[in-house]
């Protein structure tokens, strides 16, 4: 018995030391190997006497088993220790800088144009497109502004050609044109896109964005085009209220005309919407002429309706508070990475213009 | 239009304040653009004569002058204009006042070491005129007022409105003052009309030659003998200065003042200089004559020439000649009052660029029945003022006016504009606007006031109605939320979806000029056709873009200019083919400069290069829902790309257009614009030239199917002819079982040592698996051979051993 009880106390003294995994494995075959002790140990169970060999090898199996579990801890134990000490060595400084990575962004007209499309989807309009370059019957004459007619003046017109009969357009109206003439009425599309006036200074630009609105069906009258702006304007600023004024005013392409102001304070340097008792023109607007609904063979004593425009790059300038109308246009790589948007920030009706 | 509060109370009679007259304005369409306020120190400036002046010490160009200011002693003054001598009669401002035009508070100030008190005054400087050369000029008449205010002591503000062109009643004070008495802001005052009494015949013969085209259709006119011109009294100047006009003498005054009030543009002639008659015809081309701006003009054929027997002495309504222009010493003056047709006075003055008050009047529609009342008036004044003796009035006409009448259904009214109003109102309105009516059976018949040429049809009478009411009336209609269409179409989908998708790939969007630089569109143009525009704005923009590389390459050079290196930026818009509407298409433009990585302390730096755009193109197809598989690329691009290191891609080998193109911009472009980058890569996408699928995203996804059974990878490395490209190595490796083979992955393009001259080798990696059984060792060294036979066959390539 005392055998035992010396093999393993010398085990738990030799497993108090600091070991490798080669040592300990050593030990463990010198007790467990072929002519191990604990396996000579139980080489001698026959040679026992009977009355003791029961007990005897009872207990050698006792002590093995204690012994193999001190044993196989130890190894564990010095495993974790290992991978401590990897784990250690491989510490890095987190502080690094990640790989690097480039962000694209969205123009803000191109941006404003969708929250506009958004805004008008919700109440129905559709997107209609038009060209470029336009005719001048197109641009002028079907909108009821013949040769002659001196709010011609207003538009310092490019031409392609000495005839004047090819231009660039000078505001998204023709879009009215070429959607009327394609389809039946009703009628209620918006109509975003470039558009182009001889014309440059601080405030001037000779491209800039309009967006064109049209509704005609059978009773769409000036309280329907006042309630659309209305709510337009407000979804727009995201404002649950604003001050709008609408003014009388002249288009060729409209009777009656007006203007739309909307109202706004400046405080601190910056202007904002929706109070105060300043007045912003923001747009034009008003019933079709019924020259205009003739030119395209509808008829104006069926159908009525309105039309307005609404310059882009403007409302985009009033919304984020860009100052200088050229910047849009200036491709400065600060600005566009500036006022630009995330590719991921699509305006929609669900989740609104904004995060 | 320029107007004061106190001119427009000579026509109407109101109480209220000029607050609510500004409001008022623009509530019934009489847009204020501003408001100036000429009268806070106005009296300040005063008339002054200098009595001696002596050259400034310390500068050449100076003069200080002792003005006298009414004062005991005089004040001394440094003025620099060249027409500051002794014994002139001039405007002088204080210290302590402030300039109109530079907004400026004058101040005592030493000026190049010389003391000067306050500061002598031109044109230009007090808003009167744009004539900034030297000081004002006064006449010997203000030696009279040296000392007093130059300025009389009116109160009212500089009104500045911008008149619509539909109301050209609006352009004379008195139209205005009738649009505010109809909205109810006080009572238009009716004058009794003075009339000329006269027993003399107006005896200088004035025919209107009946011709084509012929641009006057009634001209009046009266004989004023023996007057005597000089200076207008000082109510007239007051009158005209307040509205910033430069008084100039009695007889140009007053038919000027008579345009203002009246909108009635008329003329006066020197009639001793008239030839025998005035004969109103069309102008022969070549003919030539100088107008009262000192300017010479050759006309054309068939404008409309106010002409003696000698030659043109004018163009009618637009400005009249040197030749028959009234002085201080005229006699007798022939006054024209007189009807032209806007649609010629506006070729006209178009083809000669003219603009004057006048022609901007008569273009717009003057009131063909104020022609006696204007001579009436005028004739009147110069009566009063230079005396002399008035003819009667002689109408020369070939055309009558027609009375305008216009139906008018009451009940059009709330249809267009939403609200009512009672037809009591109605006629309230419409009446105080100079409107006649006759009630016929449903509907009234409205004369239409000959001052409103804007009005021809039913729809005008709504405006005038809602205009006058108020449009604050209208009432708010909240849309309905409801959509029977969908918003976007599909290649406006594909638009919106691409713009994204490029910048979700690290470039910025840019929006440049549909025009560009005709030099730099040369660069990019291949074989596309130049669009000029005829009325440039600048050289640098002359010409539609044929491309969207022009515009970005010049701002990606200024980009570099500022010091960025690496720049991705893009723009997805409109390129041109031709003039013609509709010969545009959109494209996807990108370009990228510079490296990937630069001083990163983590990854390796390059060259942005051709596969770095070609993945972009690539990848952005895929995500739009093209099949990558069948994606056809060559190297046949246009000429400004690197003809070795470009492609274009087609969505399938047979079908359609090119898609796509990309590529290192060429080297001689980047040479010739002087850029300074390691690389230039570029793409274009042609929306156009995409195929547009019919299918949802719910039919777009096809049965799911996979195989679960073991699949294998195995590496072959083939020796192909330099040339032969990768793609028809995959495509014959991919054409050998469709269910079998999938996934082959180029990992290695290899030349030199070991490969003969003039080949190269490409290993490739190949997916095997089954949809049916887990592929055993013999079945994937018949695959292998296969492979190897195939690709053998259709390439030329050989395995490397």
């Amino acid at each position: 018995m005392s055998d035992l009880k010396k093999i393993k106390n010398e085990l738990l003294f030799k497993l108090k030391s600091k070991l490798n995994l080669s040592e300990v494995n050593q030990i463990k075959s010198d007790l467990f190997g072929k002519n191990g002790l604990i396996s000579s140990q139980f080489k001698k169970i026959g040679t026992i006497a009977e009355t003791e060999r029961k007990k005897f090898a009872s207990e050698l199996n006792v002590i093995k088993d204690e012994l193999q579990d001190l044993i196989n801890l130890k190894i564990k134990e010095i495993e974790n220790e290992e991978i401590r000490e990897k784990l250690q060595k491989e510490k890095i400084d987190i502080t690094l800088p990640e790989r690097p990575f480039v962000r694209g962004k969205i123009h803000p007209v191109s941006q404003t144009i969708d929250e506009i499309s958004s805004i008008f989807s919700e109440i129905g309009f559709s997107v209609e497109e038009g060209p470029d370059v336009e005719s001048e019957y197109n641009n002028f004459t079907a909108l009821n502004t013949p040769e002659d007619h001196p709010a011609r003046d207003m538009h310092d017109t490019f031409y392609l050609d000495e005839k004047k009969e090819r231009l660039l357009r000078t505001h998204t109206s023709p879009v009215q044109i070429r959607t009327m003439l394609k389809d039946k009425p009703p009628f209620k599309i918006i109509a975003p896109g470039r558009t182009y006036r001889s014309d440059s200074d601080q405030t001037h630009a000779p491209m800039f964005h309009q967006v064109e609105g049209l509704h005609i069906d059978k009773d769409i009258n000036m309280g329907h085009l006042k309630g659309c702006l209305n709510y337009f304007i407000k979804e727009f600023f995201e404002l649950d209220k604003i001050k709008m004024r609408f003014r009388p005013s002249h288009f060729p392409f409209t009777e009656p005309s007006a203007e739309v102001d909307i109202g706004y304070e400046m405080k601190d340097g910056k202007i904002v919407i929706g109070e105060g008792d300043q007045w912003l023109e923001i747009l034009g607007c008003g019933m079709v002429h019924p020259n205009v609904l003739r030119n395209v063979k509808v008829d104006p004593i069926k159908f009525q309706g309105y039309a307005f425009g609404i310059g882009i790059d403007r409302l985009a300038m009033l919304k984020y508070g860009i100052n200088d109308l050229r910047a849009f246009f200036d491709c400065d790589y600060r600005w566009l990475n500036h006022f630009g948007f995330d590719p991921l920030d699509v305006p929609t009706n669900y989740r609104g213009l904004s995060r | 239009m320029k107007i004061t509060f106190d001119w427009l109370k000579d026509h109407l009679k109101t109480n209220l304040k000029e607050k609510n007259l500004l409001e008022q304005l623009t509530n019934v369409g009489l847009e204020v653009e501003g408001v100036q306020n000429l009268s806070s120190d106005k009296e300040l400036f005063k008339v002054a004569k200098i009595i001696k002046t002596t050259g400034h010490p310390n500068a050449d160009r100076l003069k200080v002058c002792e003005v006298n200011i009414g004062e005991k002693e005089l004040k001394k003054v440094v003025c620099g204009a060249a027409n500051a001598v002794e014994g002139l009669i001039t405007v002088y401002a204080p210290p302590g006042s402030t300039i109109p035009k530079t907004k400026t508070k004058l101040a005592v100030a030493k000026i190049r070491g010389i003391t000067s008190y306050g500061m002598l005054c031109s044109e230009s400087e007090l808003n009167l005129s744009d004539e900034s050369d030297g000081i004002i000029e006064l006449s010997s008449g203000y030696k009279k007022i040296i000392g007093k205010s130059y300025f009389s002591k009116s109160k009212s503000n500089l009104i500045d409105l911008s008149i619509t062109p539909n109301r050209p009643d609006c352009l004379g004070i008195r139209g205005i003052a009738r649009d505010l008495a109809a909205s109810g802001f006080g009572k238009l005052i009716d004058f009794k009309k003075k009339k000329i009494k006269s027993n003399v015949r107006q005896t200088l013969n004035v025919k209107i030659k009946k011709e084509k085209n012929q641009g006057c259709s009634i001209f009046g006119s009266c004989l004023i003998t023996d007057v005597k011109n000089t200076e207008s009294p000082q109510w007239l100047k007051d009158k005209l200065t307040s509205i910033g006009q430069k008084p100039i003498s009695a007889i140009v005054d007053i038919t000027n003042y008579v345009m203002f009030d009246l909108n009635r543009p008329l003329h006066a002639y020197d009639a001793d200089k008239i030839e025998k008659g005035i004969i109103v015809r069309n102008s022969k081309s070549g003919e030539k004559f100088t107008a009262l701006d000192n300017k010479d003009y050759k006309l054309e054929d068939g404008m409309c020439v106010i002409s003696d027997h000698k030659g043109v002495l004018g163009l009618g309504g637009i400005i009249g000649g040197t030749r028959s222009g009234t002085e201080l010493d005229t006699k007798n003056i022939l006054l024209e009052s007189a009807y032209f047709k806007p649609g010629s006075i506006r070729t006209t003055a178009k083809k000669l660029n003219l603009d004057t008050d006048a022609k901007f009047r008569f273009e717009r529609g003057i009131d063909p029945l104020s022609i006696e009342d204007g001579l009436n008036k005028a004739a009147i004044l110069i009566k009063e003022i230079c005396g002399g003796k008035i003819s009667k009035i002689d109408i020369q006409k070939i055309e009558t006016h027609k009375t305008k009448i216009v139906k008018f259904d009451v009940n059009l009214f709330e249809k267009i504009v939403g609200f009512k109003i009672s037809t009591k109102e109605i006629f309230k309105i419409l009446e105080n606007l100079g409107f006649k009516f006759k009630k016929k059976k449903n509907f009234f018949e409205l004369t239409v006031p000959s001052w409103r040429p804007d009005i021809t049809q039913e729809v005008d009478i709504v405006e005038e109605l809602v205009r006058i009411s108020g449009y604050d009336k209208i009432r708010t209609i909240d849309p309905i939320k409801e959509r029977k269409k969908s918003t976007l179409n599909k290649s406006q989908k594909l638009f919106h979806f691409l713009q994204r998708s490029i910048a979700s790939k690290g470039y910025l969007e840019a929006i440049t000029w549909s025009f560009t630089d005709s030099n730099y569109n040369n660069y990019f143009r291949d074989t596309k056709r130049e669009i000029k525009i005829v009325n440039p704005i600048s050289t640098e923009l002359d010409v539609l873009r044929n491309s969207i590389f022009s515009n970005l390459i010049i701002y990606m050079n200024k980009n570099l200019d500022r010091g960025f290196k690496d720049l991705s930026i893009y723009e997805i818009g409109p390129t041109f083919t031709g003039s013609k509407p509709g010969e545009q298409n959109t494209v996807v433009c990108g370009l990228s400069s510079g490296k990937k990585s630069r001083l990163s302390w983590i990854e390796k730096e390059r060259n942005v290069d051709v596969f770095d755009v070609k993945k972009d193109v690539v990848q952005t197809l895929i995500e739009v829902g093209y099949k990558s598989e069948e994606f056809f690329i060559d190297d046949k691009t246009p000429n400004y790309y690197h003809p070795g290191k470009s492609g274009r891609l087609f969505l399938k080998k047979e079908a359609g257009s090119e898609v796509a193109y990309f590529g290192e911009i060429h080297p001689n472009i980047i040479k010739n614009i002087d850029m300074k980058t390691e690389s230039l890569v570029g793409f274009e996408i042609f929306l156009e030239n995409l195929k547009l699928t019919k299918k949802t995203l719910n039919d777009q996804k096809t049965k799911f199917y996979v195989s679960d059974f073991q699949k294998s990878e195995r590496d072959f490395a083939f020796v192909v002819d330099k040339n032969t490209n990768a793609q028809d190595l995959i495509n014959a490796v991919l054409s050998v079982n469709q269910g079998l083979v999938s996934n082959v992955k180029v990992f290695d393009v290899y030349e030199g040592d070991n490969i003969p001259e003039n080949q190269k080798s490409i290993a490739i990696s190949v997916t095997i698996q089954s949809f049916e059984k887990t592929l055993n060792d013999s079945d994937l060294e018949k695959i292998n051979n296969l492979i190897i036979k195939t690709v053998l066959n259709k390439t030329g390539a050989k395995i490397r051993s």
